[in-house]
């Protein structure tokens, strides 16, 4: 789901840049000093997980692969703004270090595999909690739909950028059905890996999870640590 | 399970998966790729400006050994967002004097 340079133009490039921009600043500021010292140190280790997982390629259909975005995944974990951060990073890095998408691209992949996944997973991973009862196997299920919703999802703001500022020509309605379509099969592989993920921690530390929080009874205060004072 | 447990779990499991799964990842084009090759979009796609940089494409520049180059890539791109987490870590993690209080 990389964009590599050329492919759109620079007003739209630049205008995602701006976007991403803003989203970063507002997700900075809303969460300066937010987490304690058992949740602050989750979000780097959501960082370099979705890193990792995204150089997984798994096979979609033939010769099509796809990987993780993992957008819905982070959301979960850490909660929307602190998500919005951590996939900044991600897919900063990937881009920078590893040239792995473009670099006038850069704003345009933040947006669609880091912004519009963290908001659309955020929001069906709500809606779907909504409906179900608050366990943990219903926040797995939830996170799964969630994840699912978020590739496609991804896939059709692709599309309207390309829609936008294409700089070859096309065929817009094929594009919309093979790219959406085939994010459809690659929602599959993600919703898998995040309900993996999800209810791995879930099954340890429950209360690391931030989507999880207000659905499970509070856990009894533990003091491990002696308070030297 | 500590927290600090859970935090080495992961970092091992995402050099685990980084080093070492990702050398048996699928190198068919992603569903972006191939439509755009499939639909014409990529023939104005250029090379980004570090293409050819030492860790481009997630290899290491001059390691021969596919394998080793590949494994290095991932431990090198686990410890750089490593370093951004900790980044991530001091700006999230709330003061000390709230935290006593």
């Amino acid at each position: 789901m990389h964009m590599p340079d050329g492919l759109i133009n620079a007003p739209v490039s630049i205008g995602a840049g701006v976007l991403v921009a803003g989203a970063v600043a507002v997700s900075l500021k809303k969460t300066k000093g937010s987490l304690d010292s058992q949740t602050a140190p989750m979000a780097g280790l959501v960082a370099v997980f979705i890193f990792a997982a995204q150089m997984i390629n798994f096979p979609v259909a033939a010769g099509t692969s796809g990987h993780l975005m993992g957008g819905a995944l982070a959301a979960i974990l850490v909660g929307p703004w602190v998500a919005v951060l951590v996939m900044t990073v991600v897919v900063g890095i990937q881009a920078l270090v590893f040239a792995d998408g473009g670099l006038s691209a850069l704003g345009i992949n933040i947006l669609n595999m880091g912004i519009v996944t963290v908001i659309v997973g955020t929001l069906v991973f709500a809606l779907t909690m909504k409906v179900l009862s608050k366990t943990k196997s219903s926040i797995v299920a939830a996170s799964a739909i969630a994840a699912f919703i978020s590739v496609p999802a991804a896939a059709l703001a692709f599309v309207i950028e390309y829609y936008l500022g294409g700089n070859a020509t096309y065929d817009p309605m094929t594009v919309l059905i093979s790219v959406v379509g085939v994010h459809l099969l690659i929602g599959i592989g993600e919703a898998i890996i995040t309900a993996l993920t999800v209810g791995a921690i879930l099954a340890t530390r429950a209360d690391l999870v931030d989507g999880a929080r207000k659905f499970l009874p509070k856990q009894k205060l533990i003091i491990k640590d002696s308070v030297v004072s | 399970m500590s927290s600090k447990k859970l935090l080495v779990i992961g970092l091992l499991a995402s050099i685990v998966i980084a080093g070492f799964l990702s050398f048996y990842a699928s190198s068919h084009p992603d569903g972006l790729e191939k439509v755009s090759a499939d639909q014409g979009l990529d023939v104005t796609a250029v090379d980004s400006a570090n293409a050819d940089s030492a860790l481009a494409d997630y290899g290491v520049a001059g390691v021969e050994n596919e394998r080793a180059s590949a494994f290095l890539g991932g431990v090198i791109g686990v410890a750089i967002t490593g370093l951004a987490g900790v980044g991530l870590y001091v700006w999230l993690r709330e003061p000390k004097s709230a935290e006593t209080k």
